[in-house]
């Protein structure tokens, strides 16, 4: 063996910038993973033990702050619905929107470039923001419209409802899914538009055959985005369709529901005795977390489903 | 490797055939810059035109405007005159959809849809309104019979075509251009992402198609130009810089440049 010390290919100590900056990473990693096992540890903790199959089959009385008579089952429904009813108007609003972005418009003309811009803005709208636009443009402007064109005794449109709310919601999570459908539309190759364009088809039909279908699992993904950011959302439905208590389950879509989120806030805030409040309230929490989950794992199961039956080629 | 053998056919005999596409002044400009610059050429009626030249010298994008997949391209402008059966394809009152029904592309990279084989050969007759059962299994059969994979196929017609080898693949997406009965079959650079066995088919199974189909194809490969082509056109920096019998062109060019290029001197 030969040494040559002009051309060491030794190493010459520690490289301490690099061994710095994965330690910076990967504890910045950690933190997250310590927050959210702090907050889930704590919700699941507390929360469990008062869980039970009375309490979330149990339709409240007016006295929901009973820890051993109340039960979330009208929220339960309530936010389900309102998270579903705006689901049937984003997807399709979304879709279309960015089937516009994606294949019609001219990508730098300025009519494109406003589209844009507002679509990002919306984003970063505030959500009580979207609420109280929801308030002035959907009940009042729309339902009260609504109800003087088909004269109406009483107050029928213009008031909080599930339909204002979720489209509320629906206004609000409207750039997530147009974003993530841009994305799913771009994402598929130019050579499977070309192909069917030369084999004789139209654009809307080659939309329509090819490039929606190859589209629908990121379409999902924009749903189940939609879904986890909406489902507990208080802001946006406080005053468009949120009830403090209502006897009866909604049965239409002009009713007022009652919103675990939104009894959240209540039990946490308008308690006559917060500690005997905070069992019920821990298992509220939970019971919403099991429920955003829910949603999210029906529609990440579809997707899965689909992007399978896809390599398939059904 | 089974080398189909040069088909030769005189200069004589070829300019008596009917012209299948008939290009006059061909000029092609992306945005301020200029592609194509003023090409007139005749390709007949069941022949094979291949077209040669070096990558950006404008060959497939003049073969993307006998069936208008230019359009698809923002500030494409073309100017001249490309006429097919005698009509100017980019007439005012020409109907692109069924146009690209009677000139068919087959695309450098095979490009079948992520659905069934079946489906793939039955998309563009479907498309056309063809719903009964047995006359698509017919045509599929048929189209897949005569992209000589159906042997290969037959039992699994319904198993996804993403799962077929590269050369299958593109064998498939020929049968799906045959399924519409083009006229005019256009191939850019067909085989150029295919090994040397699935090429040697692609080229065997062109020569078959010749009988009921004219051909014009790109390609990179000179050798395959050679063996498979009834006429070459050689194109340079956007222009033609000659077109002849395939025969001629690689054995003796009239222009010094075709012959630099035929013979590897650069290109």
């Amino acid at each position: 063996m030969s040494t040559k010390p002009s051309a060491s290919l030794q190493r010459q100590g520690i490289d301490w910038g690099s061994t710095m900056f994965t330690m910076i990473t990967a504890s910045a990693t950690a933190l997250i993973l310590i927050i959210l096992v702090c907050i889930l540890g704590n919700i699941v903790l507390n929360g469990l033990p008062n869980l039970t199959w009375r309490f979330v089959s149990t339709i409240p009385k007016e006295n929901f702050f009973d820890a051993n008579t109340t039960g979330v089952l009208a929220m339960i429904i309530g936010t389900t619905i309102r998270v579903l009813v705006m689901t049937l108007f984003v997807i399709p609003v979304g879709v279309i929107t960015a089937v516009y972005l994606t294949e019609y418009a001219r990508a730098g003309s300025p009519y494109t470039r406003i589209i844009r811009a507002a679509v990002n803005n919306l984003a970063g709208v505030p959500s009580i923001v979207f609420g109280l636009f929801g308030v002035g443009f959907f009940m009042n402007f729309i339902g009260g419209n609504l109800d003087a064109m088909l004269n109406e005794p009483s107050p029928h449109w213009k008031q909080p409802s599930v339909l204002w709310a979720s489209l509320t919601l629906a206004v609000m999570t409207l750039p997530v899914v147009i974003v993530t459908t841009e994305e799913a539309l771009k994402a598929i190759t130019p050579g499977l538009r070309e192909a069917s364009l030369a084999l004789g088809a139209t654009k809307l039909e080659t939309i329509w055959k090819i490039v929606l279908p190859n589209a629908l699992p990121g379409i999902l993904t924009g749903g189940i985005l939609a879904v986890s950011r909406a489902a507990g959302e208080v802001a946006p439905i406080l005053f468009t369709g949120a009830a403090y208590y209502m006897a009866e389950l909604p049965k239409a879509l002009t009713h007022q529901f009652m919103d675990l989120g939104y009894h959240i806030y209540v039990l946490s805030t308008q308690s006559p005795d917060i500690e005997k409040t905070r069992p019920i309230l821990y298992a509220t929490v939970l019971v919403l977390l099991l429920l955003t989950f829910s949603l999210n794992a029906i529609a990440i199961f579809a997707r899965a489903r689909m992007r399978k039956s896809m390599r398939a080629g059904h | 490797m089974a080398i189909v053998s040069n088909v030769t056919i005189s200069a004589d005999s070829i300019a008596a055939m009917p012209a299948a596409i008939e290009a006059r002044d061909v000029k092609l400009y992306y945005g301020a810059s200029q592609a194509l610059k003023g090409i007139s050429m005749t390709m007949r009626e069941k022949l094979v035109t291949a077209f040669i030249g070096p990558s950006g010298c404008g060959k497939s994008t003049f073969l993307r405007c006998f069936n208008r997949m230019n359009d698809l391209i923002d500030n494409v402008r073309i100017t001249g005159l490309i006429e097919i059966d005698g009509q100017d394809i980019y007439g005012k009152d020409i109907d692109v959809i069924e146009l690209r029904k009677r000139v068919g592309m087959v695309f450098q990279k095979s490009n079948p849809f992520p659905k069934s084989i079946y489906e793939n050969v039955a998309y563009g007759l479907r498309l056309q309104g063809i719903k009964s059962k047995s006359d698509l299994d017919d045509t599929v059969e048929q189209s897949l019979r005569g992209a000589a994979i159906w042997d290969e196929v037959k039992d699994r017609l319904h198993s996804s075509a993403l799962g077929l080898s590269g050369g299958q693949q593109q064998r498939l997406c020929i049968a799906r251009a045959i399924a519409i009965k083009p006229e005019i079959l256009l191939m850019d650079e067909p085989a150029s992402a295919l090994d040397p066995i699935a090429t040697a088919k692609i080229e065997e199974l062109i020569v078959e198609l010749k009988k009921d189909f004219t051909i014009v194809i790109v390609t990179h490969n000179m050798q395959q130009a050679a063996r498979i082509s009834d006429q070459t056109a050689f194109f340079y920096l956007g222009e033609l810089i000659e077109f002849d019998t395939t025969k001629k062109i690689f054995t003796n060019p009239s222009k010094q440049q075709t012959e630099d290029y035929v013979t590897g001197r650069f290109g």
